[in-house]
């Protein structure tokens, strides 16, 4: 075995992965090797923004030299280490894990509306056909009905404790809202002296809902969507709000915008997100919307027209202006808040039909 | 920014004044959480205790639009102590010498007795800042919405410089922008004193540039910055076009900024909503908002990233630039026949010197950081790397000046004026959303507990905030958060328009108003 460090690959050492060789950078999981060379190794306490839990236990693999399976996301890759991803023991290990999960949940199946990783433990069902029942009977988790929030759903009786809400508050948003109490069948999700969200630190930010393998953590504004007919679509774009530059996945369906989910691989935000850039879209949507154009009439009121009236009605007042001032009677302000192409336009209608550079936007004030 | 998003994990001093960044950026902050939580030290200046002052480990409470005495009296420090980064001011700088004779004037002691806050926790923070081997500053509309604010900026640039914290990994001077685009509007030219990509207007190799490219005689002169502008409307300026922006509400001194539109002959408003300032206007058009829009927009770190269209617009309404061209047709102007954003963004770049190198599929994916020269360049995620673009960085001698108005007997509070997490400016958007309301659904006078009695208010108790300017009645709430004799209060809500006090006076160079500072009188109402 040689150390590649230096030799120009990126990698430190290798480990044997189901038979082939491949190379390793220091400090890598077991589970990490194994996501480059795609092994789909099956996970419900993961996301990979967040430490390593070990919690699900889903995620073993064989690994030479140690008796029984090893959970592949805590363990570090070490140089030589032999490991095998599939067999029929880690399948079979893998599929009563399964049964045991879901039997502790009221519902395997939540809809996709509920958050990002909400579909991950009914895929994981179907993939092990582990929906057998068996192990049916205690169920862990007390939902929050009494929480009126308007944006996250705390259904709790769909809970697996897999912590992922808890560490994505701590470790993603340094929040430290939600916690954990009690153990085994009665461990609960919950605040500080077990109040509502909207008393305890939560800032609103949505992330524990797109983390939540199983739904119990939901988003409120989309599941009230859930009946609008259509496929639903989701359209990459960025937030609209501050100059972080988030980028989110827009949710639709035909023309109506039903909800927003953070982009996990989003340069800016790597699938963080607030409470603006989560939950505050249907402003859009909105009955207030201007929808067509306006010019003021001789009563002195705003009424409705047609575009040739309002551009003629526009295009009339600047010429008037220059024919009688001239090209300095002329100003323009363009937005902060609309693209680039919006602030090209309005510098070159100012320079390019007036020649003058009286020109500026939003940023003074 | 100097420096990308990704590095505000790295500095292992953290130093933010002026910036509320868990309300105003909140997932910026996340960032220098992570960093804090790792072990980098946090150093905060602001005169509220905000949630980023609750995680310091110094935290210099100084009084509102005293910046520059704690930034001299850092500086100060920094020079007698002999922790400058005598190499990087002799390779890389000019009038270093200059520098540490006129900051030797003024000690921490100096400091002390204008900004209010502990003579040693200011050179202690000095010390942390220049010892550290990734020192990052980070500021917001607490630095620059001043009389001084290109002093205050200009006093940060100074500590980046003499202590080399500038040009690498993990440090630099980093303003958090507050709108998604409002760095794109600059650098697309909406400025009057530059063309797109901050090319000068008034060179004229560009001034040549831009009369070829739009075929006309260009303007030889600066053109007014819009406060300026507002103060010349009904006389000077007859006709304006303004977009998306809600002036009335968000600018200082309503009652003048309301005068001012309602002076001009023609008035055009494009925007979403028929706001304040568009219930002004002689033509209002209709204008496709976010998700309804394909177009580009350029973040903080000069990403430079797309957006994208994802529902249809409700009846007629038309994208931005659409409108704007199509009065330009209308008017007889020829070189308008614009058919999509990407035509329009593809014009830019070819007379954008940092957007040479992109065009609309380039940036598909949003991984450039501008500038970006020619093309097969990989983009600018950290500025100042080996060199200034000018040659060298230059120290400013920078000196103390009062706010335009001081508390006085009839004035005798300082009124901040900032953001809250939940409400986005003058919630043209945010109070439309269905939820947010939950979180926050009136405007409330932050003011310490000592003060509510001392002026004889009730916490939950209405009360009348006055200025020279106007005044507003407004609830009070009984909080620590703000200290005694300083009170806080957004502009978010149009029944509480703060902005009818605010304005008293303008940075004489960016004409920025001084929204962070104003002497009140608030009394039971």
């Amino acid at each position: 075995m040689s150390d590649n460090s230096g030799n120009g690959t990126g990698f430190d050492f290798e480990i044997t992965l189901d038979g082939e060789k491949v190379g390793v950078r220091r400090g890598e999981s077991l589970y990490e090797v194994s996501e480059r060379h795609r092994k789909e190794i099956p996970t419900l306490c993961y996301d990979p923004r967040l430490e390593a839990f070990g919690g699900c236990r889903l995620c073993i693999v064989e690994l030479d030299g140690a008796r029984n399976p090893v959970a592949s996301c805590t363990t570090r890759a070490e140089s030589g280490m032999r490991i095998t991803t599939r067999s029929a023991r880690l399948d079979m290990h893998r599929r009563v894990l399964m049964e045991m999960v879901a039997s502790e949940n009221r519902d395997t199946d939540v809809d996709p509306l509920s958050g990002y990783a909400s579909q991950e433990m009914a895929v994981l069902l179907d993939r092990y056909e582990a929906r057998t029942g068996r192990f049916a009977g205690a169920r862990s988790g007390r939902s929050r009905p009494d929480d009126d929030n308007p944006f996250i759903l705390r259904d709790y009786e769909n809970c697996i404790s897999c912590y992922r809400c808890v560490r994505v508050c701590a470790e993603q948003e340094g929040d430290y809202a939600i916690s954990v109490m009690n153990r085994g069948f009665e461990t609960q999700i919950t605040t500080e002296f077990e109040g509502l969200l909207g008393d305890s630190a939560c800032t609103f930010c949505g992330q524990c809902i797109q983390t939540c393998p199983t739904g119990a953590l939901a988003d409120i504004k989309a599941l009230a969507n859930a009946d609008v007919p259509g496929e639903t679509e989701k359209t990459r774009t960025v937030c609209p709000y501050c100059g972080v530059g988030c980028a989110v996945d827009l949710m639709s369906r035909g023309d109506k915008l039903i909800g927003v989910q953070p982009a996990m691989d989003g340069p800016a935000n790597e699938g963080a997100l607030c409470v603006k850039g989560q939950f505050a879209f249907d402003f859009v949507q909105h009955p207030d919307r201007l929808a067509y154009p306006m010019v003021r009439g001789e009563d002195g009121e705003l009424h409705e027209t047609d575009w040739d009236t309002a551009l003629d009605r526009a295009a009339a007042g600047f010429t008037a202006a220059v024919e009688d001032h001239g090209r300095h009677s002329v100003y323009g302000v363009a937005s902060g808040r609309a693209p680039h192409e919006a602030a090209y336009m309005m510098q070159r209608f100012i320079r390019g039909a007036f020649g003058t550079n009286q020109i500026d936007n939003c940023s003074r004030a | 920014m100097s420096n990308p998003l990704a590095d505000m994990d790295k500095p292992d001093v953290i130093f933010c004044i002026g910036t509320n960044m868990t309300e105003c950026h909140p997932v910026a902050a996340t960032r220098i959480k992570r960093a804090v939580a790792r072990g980098a030290k946090l150093i905060v200046a602001d005169p509220r205790r905000i949630a980023l002052a609750e995680m310091a480990d110094i935290y210099l409470p100084l009084r509102v639009g005293s910046d520059v005495a704690l930034l001299l009296g850092m500086a100060h420090t920094i020079a007698r102590e002999g922790l400058m980064d005598e190499g990087f001011v002799a390779d890389r700088t000019t009038e270093g010498r200059d520098f540490v004779e006129h900051v030797l004037e003024y000690p921490p002691e100096w400091a002390e007795s204008i900004t209010g806050v502990d003579a040693k926790l200011i050179a202690e923070a000095a010390r942390w800042y220049a010892k550290a081997e990734r020192g990052a500053i980070y500021y917001t509309l607490g630095i620059t919405e001043h009389i001084c604010g290109v002093d205050n900026v200009q006093s940060l640039c100074n500590l980046a410089l003499m202590t080399g914290n500038v040009g690498r990994e993990g440090t630099g001077i980093n303003p958090m922008r507050g709108q998604n685009n409002i760095q794109g509007a600059g650098d697309s030219g909406a400025l009057p004193n530059n063309y797109p990509g901050f090319q000068d207007v008034l060179d004229p190799a560009y001034q040549a540039k831009f009369a070829a490219a739009y075929g006309r005689e260009v303007d030889l002169e600066l053109g007014p910055t819009k406060v300026t502008a507002l103060d010349m409307c009904g006389d000077r300026i007859r006709a304006m076009i303004i977009n998306g922006e809600n002036t009335v509400v968000t600018d200082p001194d309503r009652e003048h900024c309301e005068h001012a539109l309602r002076s001009l002959d023609h008035l055009v408003v494009i925007d979403i909503f028929l706001t304040e300032t568009a219930q002004l206007a002689d033509v209002v058009l209709p204008a496709t908002a976010w998700a309804e829009t394909d177009g580009v927009c350029s973040n903080t770190e000069r990403r430079v990233q797309r957006l994208r269209k994802a529902v249809d617009p409700p009846g007629e309404a038309k994208p931005d630039w659409w409108c704007v061209s199509r009065i330009a047709q209308r008017m007889g102007l020829k070189g308008f026949e614009f058919e999509s954003a990407k035509q329009v963004f593809n014009e830019l770049c070819s007379l954008s010197p940092i957007y040479a190198g992109l065009d609309w599929d380039l940036i598909e994916h949003g991984e450039y950081h501008w500038p970006v020269p020619e093309r097969g360049h990989p983009g600018t995620p950290i500025l100042h790397e080996g060199e200034f673009e000018n040659g060298r960085g230059i120290f400013q001698m920078i000196r103390y000046r009062d706010p335009a108005e001081t508390i006085s007997e009839e004035y005798p509070i300082w009124l901040t004026t900032g953001r809250r997490l939940p409400a986005y400016h003058t919630r043209t958007q945010t109070g439309r959303a269905a939820g947010i309301e939950y979180l926050l659904s009136e405007e409330s006078l932050e003011m310490h507990p000592a003060d509510v009695s001392k002026w004889g208010l009730e916490d939950g108790g209405w009360a009348m905030m006055s200025s020279p300017r106007g005044q507003v009645r407004i609830k009070v709430e009984a909080n620590d958060r703000s200290p005694p004799g300083t009170v806080f209060a957004s502009f978010s809500f149009n029944d509480v328009p703060v902005n009818f006090l605010t304005g008293g006076g303008y940075d004489p160079i960016t004409h920025t108003a001084e929204l962070k500072v104003c002497p009140v009188r608030v009394e039971p109402a």
